[in-house]
């Protein structure tokens, strides 16, 4: 079992487009959504929903009014300020560490396991994916991401298929860790900027952190070929492999317009023949050969 | 004042309206780098860095002599950095979120606090614009406390503008919550349409009020305006796709920079944002 994960660092720099064109060139693979918080690949995708599971997070404060003798001790324990005048809780501000609860000399609070998100197991003309929505404003983005990660695994052994494509989320943090611990490779897709330099950098580093095998294909190339050539020298520096440039051109917007990616839309257009280079040079890789 | 710049998607534009708007106002005006994964602004802006400050979250440090192994930190921590095997106990601070729970529940006092350091904040200033940024040390998962940490500099007398991060869960969160607007940048397309809605969720659930920039506005479809109509979210400008902004964004050179037309523009975005907080 095999799994490439797309990363960039920053946002915007066509991680989720070439996911898309991607599924259209392996023929057989599972896709993975772990971009959780604000996801878009089953715009591209147009998902067929088979089964849909709440996603339970971590546990939120609720004080019982009737209960509360007002001691305010667990205003005084509280790190986050959740415990709010009139001993409400603050839903965004709870951490979930439940401390209050423990110390309530009156057991006046719950902590009811709250529903922050879903998961979706579903068929596209591509094959399965695995795809998710965390809530607006909710926390534990990093363990939703663990488990689609994980359920699409147990997905491509039920089906016998040997390679998940995984559309990760842009930055480092939190659910940028959840999506790199265990990756067989990871694609960067980097922007010829200043700050897609700045951003590629950093994710490079965390990659090697982790130690997975990486390797950069800048998109949008020829906005700054200058800059296209610092981050593949940066790239070669730091042992990730290059996998080629992609001229900026509208068609992708295009093709996202029809909800089709740009293999489908233009196949035999010079993009989704450079498209289709990275591709092979991705899976003829020593990384992905193992 | 404090304006928020947010998107949903990454990659619209939040660093150009931010750093632009910046610029162009000159004076009495801070900008805060909310983004502390990917901070940008400061290669658009290149401030002298003036101070440098190592943020550190506290995290748990237990005298094995003192421990009695009675269990009650592992019971009380809900993020499993505690763990007890025999009569070993180990701690994982780097799953620790710092609510000091098994300080206060240790009846034996064997419990301190040490830092795990969550990475960096910079204070520097360019001209008469005061800038402040987070960079979120690589590896580390948490970035919430960080972006509060560059939020504290936030100044009643100033302008402060806040380049917030993509997305819309805690971080983002973490980059709005109570800022008096929030100036929503969005491209024309389905991604910049969906994640739009879903930021517009966001900002509603914390009461904000908030407006649009519509960034490379004459590519895509027209979905992002027709739905900017049925919500009544007012469009504060709309800036086109050119080929010169976004070599120049390249370089790091901002719009009013490149076209010192466009200063006007920013000036108008912001005494629109001025009236809507009225």
């Amino acid at each position: 079992m095999r799994e490439l994960v797309v990363l960039s660092g920053k946002g915007g720099t066509g991680k989720t487009s070439l996911t898309a064109a991607f599924a259209s060139l392996a023929k057989n693979s599972v896709l993975c959504d772990a971009d959780v918080d604000a996801s878009d690949l089953h715009l591209l995708m147009a998902p067929e929903i088979k089964q849909r599971t709440d996603f339970k997070g971590g546990g939120i404060a609720v004080i019982n009014p009737d209960q509360c003798t007002g001691c305010g001790l667990c205003m005084e324990v509280c790190r986050f300020d959740a415990v709010k005048e009139g001993f409400k809780v603050d839903e965004i501000e709870c951490e979930g560490c439940g401390v209050c609860v423990d110390f309530c000399p009156e057991e006046a609070i719950d902590f009811p396991i709250k529903t922050c998100g879903e998961w979706y197991i579903s068929e596209t003309r591509f094959g399965p994916m695995v795809h998710a929505r965390l809530g607006i404003a909710e926390e534990n983005s990093g363990k939703l991401v663990v488990l689609v990660r994980q359920e699409a695994k147990k997905l491509a052994e039920s089906k016998n298929i040997d390679l998940i494509i995984t559309d990760g989320p842009p930055g480092i943090g939190c659910p940028v860790i959840a999506s790199l611990g265990g990756a067989t490779a990871l694609i960067i897709v980097a922007e010829p900027t200043v700050s897609g330099l700045h951003d590629m950098e950093r994710v490079a580093q965390l990659a090697a952190n982790f130690k997975v095998p990486g390797m950069v294909c800048v998109n949008k190339a020829d906005l700054n070929p200058e800059q296209a050539e610092t981050i593949e020298k940066l790239a070669e520096k730091k042992n990730l492999s290059i996998l080629g440039r992609i001229p900026f051109d509208p068609v992708f917007t295009e093709s996202m317009i029809q909800g089709k990616n740009i293999i489908e839309y233009k196949n035999d257009s010079k993009i989704s023949q450079v498209v289709r280079e990275i591709w092979d040079r991705i899976m003829t890789s020593p990384a992905m050969n193992k | 004042m404090i304006i928020s710049v947010a998107s949903g998607k990454g990659g619209t534009g939040k660093t150009t309206v931010a750093t632009n708007l910046a610029l162009s106002l000159e004076s009495g005006v801070q900008l805060l780098d909310c983004d502390v994964e990917e901070p940008n602004c400061h290669l658009f802006l290149n401030p002298v860095i003036e101070e440098t400050e190592t943020v550190f979250t506290p995290v748990p440090e237990i005298d094995a002599d003192k421990c009695t192994f009675c269990r009650k930190c592992v019971d009380i921590c809900r993020f499993k950095v505690i763990a007890i095997l025999g009569e070993t106990i180990l701690t994982f601070p780097e799953l620790c979120h710092s609510c000091g729970g098994c300080m206060a529940i240790c009846p034996e006092d064997a419990i301190t606090e040490t830092g795990r350091q969550l990475g960096v904040v910079e204070k520097g200033r360019l001209n008469n614009i005061d800038f402040v940024h987070g960079r979120l040390r690589v590896g580390e998962a948490m970035s919430p406390p960080l972006i509060k940490k560059v939020r504290s500099f936030a100044r009643s007398d100033k302008i402060n503008i806040i380049d917030a991060p993509p997305g819309t869960s805690c971080p983002v969160i973490a980059a709005m919550k109570d800022t008096d607007f929030v100036l929503m940048v969005t491209e024309p397309t389905p991604f910049g349409l969906h994640d739009l809605r879903l930021a517009v969720e966001a900002v509603r659930i914390l009461g904000i009020p908030h407006g649009l920039v519509i960034n490379r506005s004459d590519i895509g479809d027209s979905r992002v305006q027709a739905y900017a109509g049925r919500e009544n979210l007012p469009i504060l400008m709309e800036i086109p796709f050119d080929r010169r902004i976004a070599e120049a964004y390249s370089k790091g050179r901002s719009i009013v920079e490149e076209m010192p037309e466009w200063k006007e523009k920013f000036l108008k975005l912001y005494s629109q944002v001025e009236k809507l907080v009225e």
